[in-house]
């Protein structure tokens, strides 16, 4: 079992997400921090790449602001190592296929074993084109984590069964960003993912109130929260990490409630 | 020359999110079946032929050939095309494939606005809604066509993320494809994106060399030494290569957007330039950095101003079979002039960039060899970028 399947073990998690380097990577790795301290119980940091197809305007403009000051992905490495020395949290990187294609996929995810990660989230890598990378993956023992979508049907029960981590549940259609309601069945989707696979889920996209929070987490095993953390950072730019900590403390209270 | 499903050698594939794999599937299993119904060609044909002018015309350019002294110049006409461009060949394929399948919503991206119209044009015949994404600086220098866009009743949405160019337009049409699946069919205009797109839009586009074969065999009973087209994406190139794929004495020539220079970074030669990635559901040579962030390209050409090329291209260069050439601003707005003046026939500035090839190349070969030049639009659009470029204002 991994270090990310241990950390659901018995209990809801709660997993918030951060653009690496918006506005620098000093701020980023304050906020991780706050998160570990407020609950936390795995980390998404995003690698920032140009055209990010899967995100809504929230986490495109910060991977432009990351981007523009500079940020590589060699820095994101740096700060995780310099990270690691401060918590042994779960951490998963978020980015697009082509930052880990171009950096060489097999120095890459060397590179992710020796910073200490522990998952990878590529968005734009479906099942069929996912043997590309997973063999990367495992030889370094990191979790190529999977998703699975509203229009996902029949692709569930195969997309379940080689998950490894735990699966990312996207509750809705469309990119990432606030939604005032989540109307997909989610409960259907989550009992054909119990139904083939005991690797943990968590639901994302969408997701911004402790409200969503909790009951996202009720029905499956955490919840995943990306815009509505990097508006906080979008707003109070490099005095971000308190407000962060205060919001991932929010959130984790009520995911935690009954 | 597809080794597995969807790809070209080590290029094109699927990576895309899985909200869109189902969608892609549907796409795929609905076109193995209509391409081969005889009443959906039946009625593709009719389009082409009678809505769109098909076949367009195989034109011998006396003049251009005497003047630059060497082969025997054709120009394969597909600015005379309904909406003035080869786009409407894809475009009238894959609205018709979509109306098929239920659809009742087209969605599109457009850089110099042709495919806009394209599609704007195909839904306005066959009863659909239209919504076509264009980077709003290409709303700018194509005003014109956001006004035809309009007028066809397709609602035009400025994109101001990233370059606010091509390829920032590609990413909104597949983040809105991503939000409406059921009812939507993303037209897309080039052969980019994941699989089966490359393949669609490249059969709906064959049907330009399937023609040249045919017309030139009656007007000089042979195959051509050369085919030359422009490449952004490579519809109208793999377009008019396709069936020659096979003929290895057929050089095929893609004529890349340079922009200032491939020296430089304000340029768009993917081939010359870029390396292997993975970008807007493919794998192929993509303008990027050396941590994989997509470049900022430039051309004059709006519709050649992407930082990538369509899988089949990647593979028919990395195999040798096709030459990928970069021309510039600067020789292609000279070609611009010279066939307007040479011919009479103001080619679109993305065809104009195979003209100044072509202007190069046939010097140097024999009189009786034959060049066939894809002129893939028509250049009303661009003559006020161009007086602009010459450092003339006038008013569109």
């Amino acid at each position: 079992m991994s270090r990310i399947s241990e950390a659901f073990n018995g209990k809801k998690v709660f997993i918030p997400f951060i653009t690496c380097g918006d506005p620098d990577l000093k701020t980023t790795e304050e906020c991780v921090l706050q998160m570990v301290k407020n609950g936390a119980g795995i980390v998404e940091l995003g690698i920032p790449f140009s055209d990010p197809t899967a995100e809504g305007p929230v986490i495109q403009e910060a991977n432009l602001r990351a981007l523009s000051g500079g940020i590589t992905t060699d820095d994101v490495f740096d700060m995780v190592r310099s990270l690691r020395k401060k918590t042994d949290v779960p951490l998963v990187f978020m980015t697009y296929v082509n930052v880990v294609f171009s950096y060489g996929t097999k120095k890459f995810l060397e590179n992710c074993r020796d910073v200490g990660m522990d998952g990878l989230i590529l968005p734009d890598l479906p099942y069929e084109e996912k043997e590309e990378f997973a063999p990367a993956c495992r030889e370094q023992g990191i979790d190529l984590i999977s998703l699975i979508a509203p229009t996902s049907n029949e692709r569930i029960a195969r997309i379940a069964g080689d998950a490894e981590g735990f699966l990312y549940i996207v509750s809705s259609l469309g990119v990432t960003g606030v939604r005032s309601e989540i109307t997909t069945d989610l409960g259907a989707m989550v009992s054909l993912v119990r139904e083939n696979t005991d690797i943990p889920c968590a639901i994302g996209f969408g997701i911004s109130t402790p409200k969503q929070a909790h009951d996202m987490s009720q029905i499956s095993d955490g919840a995943i929260i990306g815009s509505a953390i990097v508006r906080l950072v979008a707003a109070h730019g490099r005095d971000a990490a308190p407000f962060v900590g205060e919001y991932v403390k929010e959130i984790t209270d009520a995911i935690n409630a009954d | 020359m597809s080794e597995k499903k969807g790809r070209f050698g080590i290029h094109g594939g699927q990576y895309i999110p899985e909200t869109l794999m189902n969608a892609v599937i549907e796409l795929e299993e609905a076109y193995d079946h209509y391409k081969n119904d005889p009443d959906f060609n039946q009625e593709l044909s009719t389009l082409f032929n009678e809505y769109a002018n098909r076949p367009s015309l195989l034109y011998y350019a006396k003049k251009m050939s005497e003047d630059l002294g060497g082969a025997k110049i054709y120009l394969k006409r597909e600015d005379l095309n309904h909406t003035g461009a080869h786009k409407i060949n894809n475009v009238l394929g894959q609205a018709l494939l979509a109306k098929k399948m239920g659809k009742t919503r087209l969605i599109a991206e457009t850089g110099a606005g042709q495919h806009g119209v394209a599609t704007a044009t195909a839904a306005a015949l066959m009863g659909m809604e239209c919504v076509v994404f264009m980077g709003e600086e290409d709303t700018k220098r194509q005003a014109l066509n956001v006004y035809r866009m309009r007028l066809l009743g397709a609602d035009v949405i400025p994109v101001t993320t990233g370059t606010a160019t091509l390829k920032d337009a590609v990413s909104e049409a597949m983040r809105e494809w991503t939000s409406r699946i059921d009812d939507t069919h993303y037209c897309l205009g080039s052969v980019l994106g994941p699989h089966p797109f490359p393949t669609i839009v490249r059969d709906f586009q064959a049907v330009i060399s399937k023609e040249i074969k045919a017309q030139l065999m009656e007007k000089e009973g042979r195959l051509p030494d050369a085919v030359i087209a422009c490449v952004g994406g490579g519809s109208n190139a793999i377009g008019s290569f396709y069936h020659f794929i096979d003929d290895p004495s057929v050089r095929l020539i893609g004529c890349e957007a340079a922009g200032r220079g491939i020296d430089g970074f304000e340029t768009a030669a993917t081939i010359n330039t870029g390396k292997i990635g993975i970008f807007h559901g493919m794998k192929s040579y993509f303008c990027q950095d050396e941590y994989g962030q997509i470049a900022p390209v430039y051309s004059i050409s709006a519709g050649l101003d992407y930082p990538g090329i369509g899988p089949e291209h990647a593979a028919l260069h990395d195999s040798g079979r096709a030459e990928y050439v970069p021309v510039t601003d600067e020789e292609a707005v000279d070609a611009f002039e010279y066939l307007s003046k040479t011919e009479g026939i103001i080619p679109a500035i993305e065809s104009a960039h195979a003209v100044a090839y072509a202007k190069k190349l046939a010097p140097q070969m024999d009189k009786n060899e034959i060049i066939v030049i894809t002129i893939s639009g028509r250049g009303d659009k661009d003559c006020a970028a161009i007086a602009r470029y010459r450092g003339e204002d006038i008013n569109e």
